[in-house]
């Protein structure tokens, strides 16, 4: 009888308790049907309705067949251009904004705030149909202000030219979302305690370089939240293309991005009927891609940012 | 004791009504026009039930953008309609193969159908029939008469004519020659193509030859529409890439523009819009050829739900449907969409009666690639679509755009393998 027993710990249920609402919910609209989707992606339809297994066959033809290689690889590269305009200009103006708004000598400060977030929180059909207007060589705006200070011979129709309509789509997705980043950094940057920017003045650092050397390492983990956020973002992009360019992304496809050629290929469109297991197929690559991308940034970048604690 | 009373008289009112009414059969009838619910209600329904006493009529509209798939799903739980509106080609095809759509062929009423007007709800080898043609719409160009009268233009019959008349106008300056975007890129391929090209294809005789594998896209017939496609660029005004379908419509109503490449479906909406004279032409006949062709697209059917209990009040009333009496109000209630049926028919429209007027004249035929060949993936249809807008927009030559059909269509059907 030497060693006494510990007294047992009681099993805590209340754990369980509190997380299955949770749990419950979650799994049943996100967690099942992703599974589905990944399970769907593995048959094909057979002969009279029937549902046939044909194990990894869609993704063979997915890759392997020069349509339907020719019609993703199209749809990944428009995507990955879109992701690149949105890093390249919306981040950082983003970022801009936001330290412009921080600066504590900026008049009407809120109302710059609030103006730049407000298309944020506008449906994406009136931010197409809007835009649409504005760019119209017929009754737009854009051509007549062009013309009032001599650049009318620049304007072009670029949502119909096939060089110009993702970019152009891009940047109005840019001007859409540009608030989000410019919130995000500037809840960053007011949390920044007023000691450390003192003490930074202490050893005359000032003005600009008070910005690259303190504040930009500080808020670098918030930008890269705000990356992957803005990648996840584009990556399940669709609407300001349909509602712009119609589920055939013209011209010629040349705004198709993952999330049209899957809506495409799921629910068919006009004529073309469906094709729910070649939908799922295509969901799936898009769910593998973008959980490539998260991982890359949570394994790879977001391990190396340095915090600091205050 | 009281309450009681009246309660057990109104169930046995209740019950003797039943009784009454159950001689009567309703039909439901499933459909996506929405936009015709006031007509079906306030016209065509009274017409119907004071020449059937016996058959009542319940018209139960469903969205357009759901109908396919909340009728599919009716049909599979047993709930759907008796009378259902079919959607033409493939999507109601599918249901008769299912059985879910009684066969049509013996209405005796079906005999004042072409088989062309049938061909959008016949079995491939046309042997059964599973729904009544209800409209078509016809293709052509409207114009704006008033420009025509200014300008001193004559209405242009050869192709010749109709290009010098779009130089006129564009000579002149004042008005846009002719009112058509490619943003959609629909336009382009339906009131483009499938518009003006009937002629080189010569309608059905060359629309059977491509389903039979018997020509090509890439051959001439299928290729020169494309080539007088590029040729209208020039006249379409500043910017007709990113110009899309109400933009035009509008150009065209606010009369700054001439000529509007469409189909008898605007006419409707364009008496409300316009305040000007209107007249409409059939497709410029090219140089050569003999005779003329309109693209008479069948659009909507009606047909009978195989698990109706009421299948012989229903033939009564897809028979009376077939009539002369129910194609004249069909007409005159939504001008633009044409009787099918070889009845005779008064039209109100002017308009809506020069578009009819071209079925005399002209041969129809229906859009080329609606039947059969859009059945794979690619999707002939929407290809056509996006080969249309590319060579309008100069990026494809035409015998590129030939050659890119042609290719998308033999990667799956046999008969071009």
């Amino acid at each position: 009888m030497s060693r006494s027993r510990a007294p047992r710990r009681p099993i805590r249920w209340h754990i369980a308790v509190f997380l299955a609402p949770a749990l419950i919910v979650y799994t049943a609209i996100m967690i099942i049907p992703l599974f589905g989707t990944l399970n769907l992606s593995l048959f094909t339809r057979g002969e009279g309705n029937t549902r046939e297994f044909v194990g990894l066959a869609n993704f063979a033809t997915l890759f392997g067949d020069p349509r339907w290689s020719g019609a993703f690889w199209n749809a990944t590269w428009n995507n990955l251009w879109f992701f690149i305009i949105h890093m390249l200009v919306q981040n950082p103006i983003g970022v801009a904004l936001a330290a412009i708004l921080s600066s504590p000598r900026l008049r009407f400060a809120a109302f710059y705030r609030t103006a730049i977030f407000i298309p944020a929180i506008l449906s994406f059909v009136i931010v197409g149909f809007v835009w649409r207007l504005i760019l119209s060589p017929l009754w737009g705006v854009a051509p007549n202000m062009m013309d009032a200070i001599g650049l009318g011979n620049w304007f072009a129709p670029w949502l119909g030219q096939e060089s110009s309509a993702l970019t152009t789509l891009a940047l109005i997705s840019v001007w859409q979302f540009v608030g989000i980043p410019m919130m995000l950094i500037y809840a960053a940057l007011l949390s920044i305690p007023d000691e450390v920017l003192e003490a930074a003045e202490m050893d005359g650092i000032t003005g600009a370089s008070q910005f690259w050397k303190i504040k930009l390492p500080l808020i670098l983990p918030t930008i890269g939240i705000i990356s992957i956020l803005t990648f996840v973002g584009n990556f399940n992009a669709f609407d300001l293309i349909y509602v712009a360019q119609g589920a055939l992304a013209g011209p010629n496809y040349s705004t198709d991005i993952l999330g049209s050629f899957l809506f495409r290929t799921f629910f068919g469109f006009q004529l073309q009927l469906g094709d729910p297991h070649m939908g799922a197929t295509v969901a799936t690559v898009m769910f593998f891609i973008i959980l490539a991308g998260v991982s890359l940034y949570l394994f790879g970048i977001q391990t190396r940012l340095r915090r600091y604690q205050f | 004791m009281t309450i009681r009373k009246t309660l057990s008289l109104t169930t046995a009112f209740a019950l003797c009504a039943t009784g009454v009414f159950a001689q009567d059969v309703t039909l439901t009838i499933e459909s996506w026009r929405n936009d015709d619910i006031t007509i079906w209600r306030t016209q065509i329904i009274p017409a119907f039930e004071a020449a059937h006493p016996g058959i009542k009529l319940d018209f139960q509209p469903t969205a357009p953008a759901q109908y396919n798939s909340a009728l599919n799903s009716k049909l599979d739980a047993g709930t759907a309609g008796d009378i259902v509106t079919c959607r033409a080609f493939d999507a109601s095809l599918q249901l008769f193969e299912r059985g879910q759509l009684s066969d049509l062929t013996d209405l005796p009423g079906m005999a004042n159908y072409s088989d062309v007007a049938k061909s959008a709800w016949s079995t491939d080898d046309g042997s059964q029939t599973f729904c009544v043609p209800l409209a078509s719409v016809i293709h052509g160009f409207i114009y704006n008469a008033d420009i025509f009268n200014e300008l001193g233009l004559e209405v242009p019959t050869t192709e010749e004519e109709f290009f010098a008349v779009l130089d006129a106008i564009q000579a002149e300056g004042s008005y846009i020659p002719m009112a058509m975007g490619i943003n959609d890129q629909w336009e382009a391929a339906t009131m483009g193509f499938a518009n003006i090209g009937v002629n080189f294809w010569r309608g059905e005789e060359g629309r059977a030859a491509l389903i039979a594998g018997e020509s090509r896209l890439t051959d001439e017939e299928w290729v020169a529409p494309f080539r007088q496609l590029a040729r209208w660029s020039p006249y379409l005004g500043r910017g007709f890439e990113s110009q899309s379908y109400p933009d035009s419509q509008n150009l065209f109503t606010l009369g700054r523009a001439a000529i509007y490449p469409s189909g008898s479906w605007e006419i409707a909406g364009f008496r409300e819009q316009a305040d000007f004279e209107m007249g409409a032409f059939p497709p410029p006949v090219p140089a050569g050829t003999e005779g003329c062709y309109i693209s008479d697209h069948t659009d909507m059917g009606i047909g009978l739900n195989a698990a109706s209990p009421n299948q012989e009040a229903g033939r009564i009333f897809l028979d009376w449907l077939t009539g002369a009496e129910a194609s004249t109000l069909f007409a005159n209630a939504i001008p633009g969409f044409f009787p099918l049926s070889s009845a005779e028919v008064t039209l109100e429209d002017p308009l809506a009666e020069e578009f009819l007027s071209w079925r005399g004249q002209c041969e129809s035929t229906i859009r080329p690639f609606h039947q059969i060949v859009s059945r794979g993936t690619p999707n002939l249809s929407n290809e056509s679509w996006t080969a249309s807008a590319n060579v309008m927009r100069g990026t494809w030559t035409p015998e590129e755009a030939g050659e890119a059909l042609q290719a998308g269509l033999s990667s799956w059907y046999a008969p071009h393998q």
